[in-house]
């Protein structure tokens, strides 16, 4: 069916999340919306699912208006959705999961008719090659084959326009690929396909057109076989935008961070690190790859001093720090920018003057250590402002209310302000604008010449590539790999990550 | 904007849920009087003449009853006798004798609030601070001057009290156990251990049977006016004083620092180095001990005897309290006083128009009904919630952070 959205307008206190924004996909046609956080993606996906009404502008599908006051009605439609966050019942069988809510029933008393459901599952995935197991319990089931339940569960409901939300968030490359095959097939058949990301490689591989949103308008619309990654970051960001980071050759000189045969416990009491050993030099960033979950935020936070060490040793500069706190740590030179930065990384309630302290706090000339010295941490906050960039109306507005890169650039800049060894960099541009990302990257560049060994943690394999002198990926809790930064390639690493030796 | 509308900002909900509150107070009151109401089919013109003006009595009163009768204020004026004055300016003291042990619990609220605890045993540490400072008076009798006493005293029960708020603070601190539960429960158990201490010969009353002490005549905060009749004491100023340091201290100094960096978000300020147990347990403790100097106070200057009758249950009112002053230690100070002189003025309004004091409880319910849903007000009176402060959740704005 061919979908158009025309001339969508919302508003919401304060924020024009959509301003008269049109797109359209043909049947069989994948649509790409790209669009950085805020740009008014999620606004205008929600409005499609019913879950918003828009103030003006018009839903067409097959050239009919068609308005949705609930959910229900835009799945009536023919309109499936395949949310970020899965909502799947994890102790639920596939059929059940997909069919819930739609149930085939049976029987006096309505009972639920699973032998229908069963076939109809079986069909769908084969027909559409996903290749899902219809028995298999939804928790066993690692992330990759649970999209393809969403998918189903959506093909299920008879959906002929299908919404998938940022899907490769939680994929691996090779799952990704093996995605972006299930939606070249879909297409095929006749299924129109909104593929929503902010990421320009893939867009480009799948999409037969792409919409760009920024700041609640369309901003272009351009066809992929013409399109670059230069030009969608422009069209993105509005101005040009330097996507490689600018770097001279590592100058690796003495180990400053250590780790041996290192061993770590998650929160349920599992190894999630296991048995890891790692060099990492001064002068050198190691960028250190992996799927979400295979270890990485405890083997940052035992590096930081958050997490207990099973077994194994941490040294910096020689000196172990395995039983050590985090202000001990700290005070050795290491900043710690925080993979959740609106969890650990930052006080949203308070102000960003208050949040450039908040380590440095108890120490001159911020404190005699009993009374606050309030001029000091304000002339501080002013300067630190200044130097990173930081886009505040004040230094005594609150920090939850600036914009994700602001607010990474606080963090960073609360970091870098003290003497830096080591730079323990987790998932440093997650969610961030493509200007921001490139900020950041620039300023853990300027770190490593200055001397101090840099580790960034990410799952983005562009930002791995683009930074790491050395990358290093992580899976089931061990190091697979460890490849030179100049051999380091979008295959090699995607299939490390993959699981494939 | 000026800095009278930022300071003012925070209080327009309160207020507006004041005056919402008395509103519906006085729909209660039409609805109840059953003199008029009963002349409504007969008389329509003197029933409603009749609520409205008995509407305007009870508030009147209930002014009266809080601030002082501008008759009586006249007479002082004319012949100002010590007995005129007294009279004239009592109510006015009477609401701030009722003030005093509310401010000093709203700030054991607040303090433990900032700190992301939920002190629900206020009350708990205000009646065992009183009891503490009870036994530590009784035990000092005729051995050192009353002045020492008194400090002593003091400083007995406020111990008292913070320890009852360590306890809860270290169990959740070490074990994990909820704040809560502990709180309610140990509000219980220092009613009980009252009960048990009031019933030795050592702190009974000689030759009573019910459990209330020795009368503490030897000990006795000192008036703060001379005049007969006059309850009014020193631990009034000391509570005012008291929201001038919790204020100083939450946001002036290195600890209040950390209290509310752990309150806000306890993931960030632990990633920050900072010690989240050691938090807790000051928390609760000062919050604790803040509640027992009110209860120390109450003993000591107000009624002079230790009885489980010491707490009306300021130590839930103060919970209200903090949640209507937004924690802020200046609110509190005004809300405190307006409770204060709500009850206070309640007593009159029944007296003379035999509408039932209850109204009072009514009254202060739906104020903090109204402050706790800021919506409904907003829907009220029609205000553009945008310009209203933004309100921080950190639970929330974490969610909306990871959802991103």
């Amino acid at each position: 069916m061919r979908l158009e959205l025309r001339d969508i307008t919302k508003r919401f206190p304060g924020v024009l999340a959509n301003d008269r924004i049109s797109i359209s996909a043909d049947r069989g046609q994948v649509l790409g919306l790209l669009g950085e956080n805020g740009a008014g993606k999620s606004t205008l996906m929600n409005i499609l699912s019913g879950l918003y009404k828009p103030d003006s502008g018009e839903i067409l599908i097959d050239e009919t208006p068609r308005t949705f006051t609930d959910p229900r009605q835009a799945i009536e439609a023919g309109i499936g959705m395949v949310h970020q966050h899965f909502q799947l019942v994890p102790v639920f069988d596939v059929v059940e999961a997909v069919a819930l809510g739609a149930e085939s029933v049976s029987g006096p008393l309505g009972s639920f008719d699973r032998k229908t459901a069963r076939a109809r599952v079986l069909e769908l995935s084969q027909q559409y090659r996903l290749n899902v197991n219809p028995d298999a319990k939804i928790e066993d089931l690692p992330v990759g084959v649970r999209q393809r339940v969403e998918i189903l569960k959506a093909l299920y409901r008879k959906s002929d326009i299908l919404v998938l939300d940022e899907p490769s968030a939680v994929l691996t490359p090779f799952e990704t690929e093996e995605l972006f095959g299930i939606i070249r097939g879909l297409a095929k058949d006749g299924t129109t396909i909104i593929f929503i990301t902010h990421k320009l490689n893939e867009v480009l591989e799948v999409a037969d057109k792409i919409t760009v949103l920024r700041r609640g308008r369309v901003a272009g619309t351009v066809d992929p076989k013409e399109a670059t990654r230069e030009r969608l970051a422009n069209l993105m960001v509005g101005r040009d935008v330097e996507l490689t980071v600018a770097k001279g050759p590592a100058q690796p000189r003495d180990v400053v961070l250590e780790l041996s045969d290192l061993h770590v416990r998650d929160d349920r009491g599992h190894m999630a690190v296991n048995g890891v050993a790692l060099q990492i030099r001064a002068g050198e960033i190691l960028a250190l790859a992996g799927v979400q979950g295979n270890g990485q935020t405890e083997l940052v936070e035992a590096i930081v001093g958050l997490r207990a060490v099973d077994s194994g040793d941490i040294t910096i500069d020689g000196k172990s720090v395995t039983k050590s706190t985090p202000r001990q740590i700290a005070d050795l030179g290491v900043a710690h920018v925080p993979e959740d930065r609106n969890r650990d990384g930052l006080i949203g309630a308070m102000t960003v003057a208050e949040n450039f302290i908040l380590d440095t706090y108890h120490r001159e000339p911020y404190s005699n250590g009993i009374r606050l010295n309030r001029q000091a941490i304000d002339e501080r906050a002013a300067v630190a402002v200044k130097d990173y960039d930081v886009r505040t109306p004040s230094i005594h507005t609150y920090a939850g209310s600036l914009s994700g890169g602001n607010q990474q650039k606080v963090v960073v800049a609360r970091e870098f302000s003290r003497p830096v060894r080591l730079v323990i960099a987790a998932q440093p541009t997650r969610g961030l604008d493509v200007g921001s990302i490139e900020y950041i990257h620039k300023r853990m560049v300027e770190q490593r010449d200055q001397g101090a060994a840099v580790l960034i943690v990410s799952t983005e394999l562009d930002e791995v590539l683009a930074v790491g002198d050395r990358v290093a990926v992580m899976q089931g809790g061990e190091i697979v790999g460890v490849v030179d930064g100049d051999d380091a390639t979008y295959e090699k690493v995607g299939m490390l990550m993959g699981g494939v030796h | 904007m000026s800095r009278a509308t930022r300071a003012l900002r925070p209080a327009v909900t309160p207020i507006l849920a004041i005056v919402t509150a008395f509103i519906v107070g006085s729909i209660f009151i039409l609805i109840t009087d059953f003199n008029n109401l009963s002349k409504l089919g007969t008389d329509p013109a003197a029933a409603i003449g009749g609520a409205l003006g008995l509407i305007g009595q009870a508030y009147y009163a209930m002014v009266t009853g809080a601030l002082g009768d501008p008759d009586k204020v006249g007479t002082a004026i004319t012949s100002p006798t010590a007995r005129s004055v007294a009279t004239a300016i009592r109510p006015l003291t009477e609401t701030l004798v009722a003030a005093s042990p509310l401010i000093f619990c709203g700030l054991a609220v607040a303090i433990s609030f900032r700190s992301g605890v939920f002190n629900i045993g206020v009350e708990g540490q205000y009646v065992l601070g009183a009891f503490g400072a009870t036994v530590v008076a009784i035990l000092l009798k005729d051995t050192v001057p009353a002045a020492v006493i008194l400090v002593a005293a003091t400083i007995g029960g406020v111990l008292t009290g913070a320890l009852w708020g360590f306890i809860p603070g270290f169990l959740k601190a070490k074990a994990g156990a909820h704040e809560v539960i502990t709180t309610i429960m140990l509000n219980y158990v220092a009613a009980q251990v009252v009960l048990f201490g009031l019933r030795s010969d050592f702190l009974r009353k000689a030759g009573s049977s019910e459990p209330i002490s020795k009368v503490l005549d030897f000990v006795r905060v000192p008036v703060l006016i001379p005049l007969p009749a006059l309850r009014l004491h020193w631990g009034f100023v000391l509570a005012l004083a008291m929201a001038v340091v919790v204020s100083w201290f939450l946001f002036k100094t290195t600890k209040g620092f950390e209290l509310r960096a752990s309150g806000f978000n306890m993931h960030a300020a632990r990633y920050a180095g900072m010690s989240a147990t050691g938090s807790i347990i000051l928390a609760m403790t000062l919050s604790g001990g803040l509640a027992a100097l009110g209860g120390s106070m109450a003993v000591l200057g107000d009624v002079t005897q230790m009885s489980n009758d010491i707490s009306t249950g300021v130590g839930f009112t103060a919970i209200a309290l903090a949640l209507l002053a937004g924690n802020r230690p200046l609110g509190i100070v005004v809300a405190s006083l307006l409770f204060g002189a709500l009850s206070n003025g309640g007593h009159l309004m029944g007296i003379k128009t035999g509408i039932p004091a209850d109204l009072i409880i009514f009254i202060e319910a739906l104020v903090i009904m109204f402050v706790a849903a800021p919506g409904l007000i907003r829907w009220l009176y029609r205000f553009d919630a945008t310009r209203m402060p933004k309100r921080f959740d950190d639970n929330a704005a974490a969610k909306e952070g990871s959802a991103a």
